[in-house]
């Protein structure tokens, strides 16, 4: 990614919880309304991103909402920061980074979106006939590690 | 709602029989029932819709106005039929009045290029603030081609069209004036008999755009008196792909045809092609015939159904939501008057309107969320969006009531 600025190097420094143990949280959900509750906990544990970095060159086309994505890679791994105006998009966004964020090509290459939401309970959101743009998210974050 | 009466019992009955005859209502979305509320981006189709589209291909498929053998010429009088129908559903002079376009957008962009001619650099172009973008860029386009200049005609803070300003610009001597009947986004209806008189008036051409009005109101071109009316078949409880351009027969005439080839023209040789006559002119290639035959069928549901008594429930069913909307708390309405037809646009709190969206669709509850091609008009309201929930001949109290319990468990999870 080009892009006229990016946050600061730092700003990428923080974990995610293992996809393996959010998919064990949803695993347990009774129902929706409890899944969407994890997902907009899971929201609120990430970085949000300073309006000076809400620019149109971040944004990730295909949500209704606005999205923004940046990435760096450092050390052979891959981080991400990312963000959205709706709530349960930033939620949808962090199951996501809890896949690709601090990893590396190979794994992020081989990353299956479908299935994981699948194992989610959640694969209705990733069509994209969906306007929540996770499609073009999902797809934005393993473009950008393509070599 | 007021006790119940044996009328009151008698029109519930028949309204069961209405809904009754749309199948794709009955169904369920994992654990809830389907509860449409997206009849403005389309509506639902009567089984009498589906059946005469489906004998036309059984039983009568051939190319219309070829009629040399018997199944064009069955294909071709149900195609025409379909057009006196149109004439007598919105009261036009003329049959030739009537032509067959894709859709509500198709017949803008007929008439926004047909009048290319008559428009000169510096002429003046007034397009409603509530327009859809249908209703706004071939205009624009139309601008762009010769020079003219758009000003939109501002709200008042009810979000109806400010009268006083309109006449300011009125006093300009407007060329075109592009108004909406029933604002697709916030569901408030134009005073259009009295708007396009004020226009003539000025001696501006005039368009209203009706694609929210035609499911819920009987239209009467004499009485509007407008130049040009227009609507889409899919949001009347007829098919996609099929819509209406009305024209007084006069200005119709002087449009340039926008698409040019086959069944539009009277002789053709590479010395040059003379055009054919109204309505054909306008409607080149082989027309979409099932559609136009499904449209029929939807005209005659719409006679046979929306009755007055209809008219008035489905009034008192959007008042009802309103209420109830306003009784759950926390709720942003917008423009919503007792006046409004079809539909009504709301926020919850601050949340975003995707989110609720997003939640509503766990429930089986289908509205629109976004800016409703109405970008103009959210800017105007300073909203990035909002949610939208519409109703049809089809939809009942109890829609609501889902609807509502809904959107309470919404507010529960995201307030």
């Amino acid at each position: 990614m080009t892009l006229p600025i990016m946050p600061a190097a730092t700003e990428f420094d923080y974990s995610v919880e293992d996809s393996s143990s959010l998919l064990a949280r949803f695993e347990q959900a009774p129902n929706w309304q409890e899944r969407y509750r994890q997902i907009m906990l899971l929201g609120k544990t990430l970085p949000s991103l300073a309006d000076e970095f809400r620019i149109e060159a971040a944004q990730v086309k295909g949500c209704e909402s606005d999205a923004w994505l940046y990435h760096i890679e450092r050390d052979a791994k891959h981080y991400f920061l990312a963000d959205s105006d709706a709530r349960i998009v930033k939620g949808l966004i962090g199951l996501l980074l809890s896949a690709c964020h601090g990893k590396q090509s190979d794994e992020i290459l081989a990353f299956d979106p479908s299935t994981y939401f699948k194992q989610l309970g959640l694969e209705g959101q990733l069509s994209p006939s969906r306007t929540n743009g996770l499609h073009a998210l999902a797809k934005a974050m393993i473009d950008a590690v393509k070599p | 709602m007021t006790h119940s009466t044996s009328t009151d019992t008698a029109l519930s009955d028949s309204h069961s029989q209405i809904r009754a005859q749309f199948p794709t209502l009955s169904q369920m979305l994992g654990d809830y029932p389907l509860c449409y509320l997206d009849t403005a981006a389309t509506s639902q189709k009567p089984q009498s819709v589906l059946d005469a589209m489906a004998q036309y291909y059984l039983n009568d498929n051939a190319n219309v106005h070829r009629a040399a053998h018997q199944l064009s010429a069955r294909a071709t009088s149900s195609y025409e039929k379909v057009r006196d129908e149109l004439q007598g559903f919105i009261n036009a002079k003329r049959r030739e009045e009537i032509i067959f376009t894709h859709g509500t957008t198709e017949s803008i962009n007929l008439v926004a290029y047909g009048l290319t001619p008559q428009i000169a650099a510096g002429d003046l172009i007034l397009i409603d603030t509530a327009a859809h973008h249908a209703n706004i860029v071939p205009w624009q386009e139309l601008a762009k081609r010769t020079g003219a200049i758009i000003k939109p005609i501002p709200l008042d803070k009810d979000c109806r069209l400010d009268r006083h300003a309109y006449q300011v610009l009125l006093a300009l001597k407007p060329k075109v004036v592009a108004l909406c009947h029933v604002s697709n986004a916030l569901g408030t209806v134009n005073p259009v008999v009295e708007l396009v008189q004020q226009a003539k008036a000025q001696g501006a051409i005039t368009l209203v755009d009706g694609a929210q009005a035609v499911a819920h109101l009987s239209l009467d071109m004499a009485a509007i008196d407008c130049d040009f009316y227009v609507f889409s078949g899919h949001k009347m409880y007829g098919p996609t792909g099929i819509g209406v351009l009305y024209g007084r027969f006069d200005k119709l005439d002087l449009l340039t045809p926008l698409l040019t080839g086959g069944e539009m023209i009277k002789r053709v040789s590479f010395d040059g092609t003379e055009f054919g006559s109204l309505p054909n002119r306008l409607e080149t290639g082989t027309p979409p015939i099932s559609e136009v035959i499904g449209l029929g069928a939807a005209i005659r549901f719409l006679q046979q159904h929306l009755t007055p008594d209809v008219q008035a429930h489905e009034a008192e069913l959007l008042q009802y939501l309103q209420q109830q909307l306003r009784a759950l708390g926390d709720v942003h309405l917008y423009a919503a008057h007792s006046d409004n037809l079809g539909a009504v646009a709301f926020n919850l709190g601050d949340e975003h309107h995707q989110d609720v969206g997003i939640l509503l669709d766990q429930q089986g509850v289908a509205v629109r969320c976004g800016h409703h091609c109405a970008m103009p008009l959210m800017q105007s309201l300073n909203l990035k969006g909002c949610c939208r929930a519409s109703i049809g001949i089809y939809t009942n109290k109890a829609d609501i009531d889902r609807f509502i319990a809904a959107l309470a468990s919404v507010k529960e999870l995201l307030l």
